[in-house]
């Protein structure tokens, strides 16, 4: 644990109208967990880009085993020994795991592809760290986690002794993170370093050697788990105080803004993924769903927002049949919806900012007039809601793509909230943001129910669904498995719940089940 | 794409130094998209100029002659431009449907459908009474029908089934040339046909119908069409730009998802896209039938269509450069008569030249390695996150 294996020093790199890094200085250790903590656009997957060859700094030195390197690409980083998980994978589905993981560098037998000494070292590389996957599996088909698994796998097949995570627990359910940390664990006990990027603090604190902190563009500062806390952390990321508890008078529930009656959807393979579900939620309220990812929730939203069709059953938005109704004739009624895949329904990458931030209000005063897009309106309330909701960006020119990941949630929250919804589906509203955006967002949205507004949240985040809802339901295998009032639901209840047992068994044996919680 | 912006091979960071100048110009004007094409351009014409060479002619010999052709006098000038004209339209057929992420192939079967129904309703006896006022709107609305209409069929398809509009347009281009060259066939029952003309084609246009030429002395004649085409591309260029319509079509096309998120209902852009474009087809094809004919002969819009797909990909999409890249492809096809006649090179160099030029600006790679020109901020994002979501 005393040797540097990776010394990064004095690093800069700026992008048009941004220094995303500033004389940043970083040492990752032999063995180490080593997280890289930091705000939305704090510049930590930049920094980690050009540790992996992906962008050239304009400045400064990277040094591999006290070694100084400069890498061109990412073939020689990989050359080095650096491996990299991006948040978004980069695997192809219709390959299988085997033909995936050594893509780049197969091993030939002659002239034909030796995919036989590939699986054996995928199910070695498997025994060994407990990556255990399917080399014959297509990838298409594998859940997140698995992805996951086979990424880290190319990596180690690649002989990786550095380990770049780019929020990879961002996409996991509560118990493909704990799997996850227990192949971390066995990655460090075999002598790798690993550098691990999150927002979660209590992930942090739970596995971290050290921590260092990066707020815009520079390192501020290093800390030890050992005596750190969430809040010392938070504060130290935002750079004051922050409180890091939502405040929340009891709901004052008014009339029923939305009943869905025995609703029947279809997933994109035709098979059925919500299967009869009944539900209410009334104005001034928040009702949450929990439950493990692809049970049904996605499907919901999307049958709820009129983008998905509905087999069966009924849906009442504000005292209207909306079951048949467009986006557009939902929208109109005043239901706001934060969608949960924000690359494929939330932004327009290839937008600037301001086009993403009025996407669903284009043709309405005073955005346009006589069918002409009115420029100046549009960029008014572009610059008022990056400054409401503090989105980070040289100028609402930029392209959305190259905003950070957390910054482009900020830009679909702020559009959406901006709105004045009578009713808002929001999914998945936080993933990938810093605890500071987080708590601003729980806030608005625990402003928007106190004004009157009906609240239908889904979230994977068992802690976002216990501090925001007044009643929770938990969905499994497209049913809603049971609802309990957020006063009385234990992290164990809605664990049991979520795994597929009945509200009978989470109340009799709830203390001893271990249920999804960390 | 949070982490995995990661910019390909070529990445911005490794430009050489060389090009500086170029570099600083690009900064000032945003030249970007005109320099790979022009880039291209000069590849092609070398390349051409080698070819020419190993048949045994002077290249320098035989591009004068092919300049000369193409702007040698204030005729050939004109000539050239009254040449490119319904590239224009062609090439704004493609653009328009690009922009909604529709490759619509089918220019040539909504010119020649545009083009008939232009001729049709110019030769309807009551027109022949008619003032120009009227009878020239009249004429040109068809043609814009015709070709609509011909290209909101494929929409139409692609929304109610998911047919891919390559595929549709393609055999939509085949019915349209067979069915428009019976019509104009046909003796048996003579349907639009000229009898007292031994070439197919419909009888002529109604004298009010034509609409007035500049210049009578160039060859072919300059006229009022190519007034309409350059405002059909700034209109384009405002719709697309400017308008809430625009803004769905590029929604659509940047990201089909996004667009059914927003509220916009993509088969209805889908077939009004479809149909606008073939519109455009339509007005190229009925500038030609009543400015420059006064009949409508299919054969004269041959590969009129696959040009217009060239031209477009020179102006990447863009409505007003397509007015200048149109006008460059028709001036060199306007020019190559003269040099095959005067330094006996064959007319085909220039379409070698021309498919050069379109085979380096889709492999636009080759043309910035070699001058070194660096790749646009916006398009590497467009790109990398392409790839990523596929
Ligand atoms: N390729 C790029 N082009 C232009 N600007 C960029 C590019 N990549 C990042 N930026 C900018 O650099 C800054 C740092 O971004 P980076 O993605 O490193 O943040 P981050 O710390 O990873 O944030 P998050 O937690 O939201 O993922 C941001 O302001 C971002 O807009
Ligand atoms: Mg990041």
């Amino acid at each position: 644990m005393t040797t540097p294996v990776l010394e990064v020093r004095n690093i800069r790199k700026t992008f048009p109208g941004v220094v995303a890094n500033d004389a940043v200085d970083f040492t990752l250790m032999k063995g180490e967990i080593h997280c890289l903590l930091g705000e939305n656009g704090a510049g930590k997957s930049t920094l980690m880009n050009i540790v992996f060859g992906l962008y050239q700094p304009d400045n400064g030195t990277i040094e591999v085993d006290g070694e100084e390197v400069s890498f061109e690409n990412s073939r020689d980083a990989i050359a080095a020994g650096i491996g990299m998980v991006h948040q978004h994978f980069q695997l192809i589905p219709v390959f299988t795991v085997a033909e995936n993981v050594i893509l780049g560098s197969e091993t030939t037998k002659g002239k034909l592809l030796d995919l036989d000494a590939a699986r054996s070292i995928i199910l070695d590389l498997g025994k060994r760290y407990g990556l255990h996957v399917d080399p014959d599996a297509k990838v298409g088909d594998l859940s997140v986690g698995e992805q996951q698994r086979v990424e880290l796998i190319k990596a180690l097949y690649r002989e990786a002794d550095i380990l770049i995570l780019d929020e990879p627990t961002a996409v996991l359910t509560p118990g493909e993170v704990d799997d996850f940390f227990e192949v971390v664990q066995s990655l460090v006990q075999q002598g790798k370093s690993i550098i691990f990027i999150t927002h979660k603090l209590r992930e942090v604190l739970a596995v971290a050697d050290k921590i260092t902190v990066m707020r815009s563009g520079t390192v501020v500062g290093t800390a030890e788990p050992s005596t750190s806390t969430q809040q010392s952390l938070a504060n130290l990321m935002v750079g004051h105080d922050v409180t890091l508890q939502v405040d929340k008078t009891p709901a004052e529930p008014g009339e029923t803004a939305l009943v869905v009656s025995h609703l029947q959807v279809s997933d994109t393979r035709g098979l059925p993924a919500v299967a009869g579900i009944d539900l209410e939620v009334r104005a001034g309220e928040i009702f949450g769903i929990a439950g493990v990812q692809g049970n049904g929730q996605r499907e919901l939203v999307e049958a709820l927002a009129g983008m998905h069709k509905i087999d069966g059953g009924r849906v009442q938005m504000l005292g209207v049949d909306v079951t048949s109704m467009s986006p557009r004739q939902i929208s109109e009624l005043g239901v706001a919806h934060i969608p949960e895949d924000r690359e494929k329904h939330g932004v327009v990458g290839e937008y600037p900012i301001y086009d993403n931030l009025v996407l669903n209000r284009y043709f309405k005063a005073p955005f346009v007039k006589r069918g002409v897009r009115q420029m100046g309106a549009i960029r008014a309330e572009a610059e008022r809601l990056i400054q409401m909701f503090d989105v980070r960006t040289p100028s609402m020119d930029t392209l959305t793509s190259s905003l950070s990941g957390g910054n482009r949630q900020k830009t679909i929250i702020a559009r959406e909230l901006s709105q004045d919804p009578k009713l808002m589906l929001v999914a998945q509203p936080t993933r990938g943001l810093d605890v500071g955006s987080i708590q601003f967002i729980h806030e608005q949205i625990i402003a928007l129910r106190d004004s009157g507004v009906a609240v239908l949240l889904v979230s994977a985040e068992l802690d976002e669904i216990m501090s925001l809802s007044d009643r929770v339901g938990v969905m499994y295998q497209g049913k809603m498995v049971g609802v309990v009032e957020a006063a009385g639901a234990t992290r164990e209840t809605l664990g049991i719940l979520m795994a597929g047992g009945t509200i009978d068994e989470a109340r009799t044996d709830g203390s001893e089940h271990r249920g999804s919680s960390r | 794409m949070t982490n995995g912006a990661a910019p390909n091979g070529a990445a911005p960071n490794g430009a050489a130094p060389n090009g500086a100048a170029s570099k600083k110009i690009t900064r000032a004007f945003s030249l970007q998209p005109i320099l790979v094409p022009f880039y291209a351009l000069i590849l092609a014409v070398l390349v051409g100029g080698v070819l020419i060479a190993i048949v045994g002619v002077n290249p320098f010999t035989a591009y004068g002659y092919l300049l000369k052709g193409m702007f040698g006098s204030p005729d050939r000038i004109a000539g050239s431009i009254a040449r490119s004209v319904p590239f224009i339209g062609s090439a704004l057929a493609l653009a328009v449907a690009f922009r909604a992420g529709l490759f619509n192939i089918g220019a040539e079967g909504q010119l020649l459908l545009g083009g008939v129904s232009a001729a049709w309703v110019g030769t309807w006896a009551w027109m022949a009474d008619m003032p120009a006022i009227i009878a020239i709107p009249i004429v040109i609305l068809a043609g814009m029908l015709g070709g609509g209409i011909w290209g909101a069929i494929p929409g139409l398809l692609r929304a109610k089934t998911g047919a891919h509009e390559v595929i549709t347009t393609i055999m939509l281009n085949s019915i349209g040339l067979f069915g428009v060259r019976w019509l104009v066939s046909s003796q048996k029952p003579v349907v639009l046909r000229d009898i007292e003309s031994t070439a197919p084609r419909t009888r002529p246009i109604a004298e009010g119908a034509r609409l007035p030429t500049f210049l009578d002395s160039s060859q072919p004649n300059l006229h009022l069409g190519l007034v309409l085409l350059v405002l059909a591309a700034i209109a384009m260029a405002l719709l697309l730009d400017r308008t809430s319509f625009g803004f769905e079509v590029n929604t659509v096309g940047l990201n089909p998802g996004a667009a059914k998120y927003a509220g916009i209902s993509v088969n209805k852009t889908i077939v009004l896209v479809m149909a606008l474009s073939g519109a455009m087809a339509g007005l190229a094809a009925a500038s030609e039938v009543s400015g420059t004919s006064g009949t409508f002969q299919p054969g004269t819009f041959a590969g009129m269509g696959f040009d217009g797909i060239a031209i477009a990909l020179l102006a990447r999409a863009k409505p007003i450069p397509i007015i200048f890249s149109a006008i460059m492809w028709g001036s060199m096809l306007s020019g190559a008569p003269l040099m095959q006649q005067e330094a006996d090179v064959s007319i085909d160099v220039v379409r070698i030249i021309q498919a050069l030029v379109l085979l380096l600006v889709a492999a636009d790679a080759i043309v910035r390695y070699i001058f070194r020109v660096k790749v646009e901020t916006g398009n590497e994002f467009a790109a990398s996150s392409t790839v990523e979501a596929s």
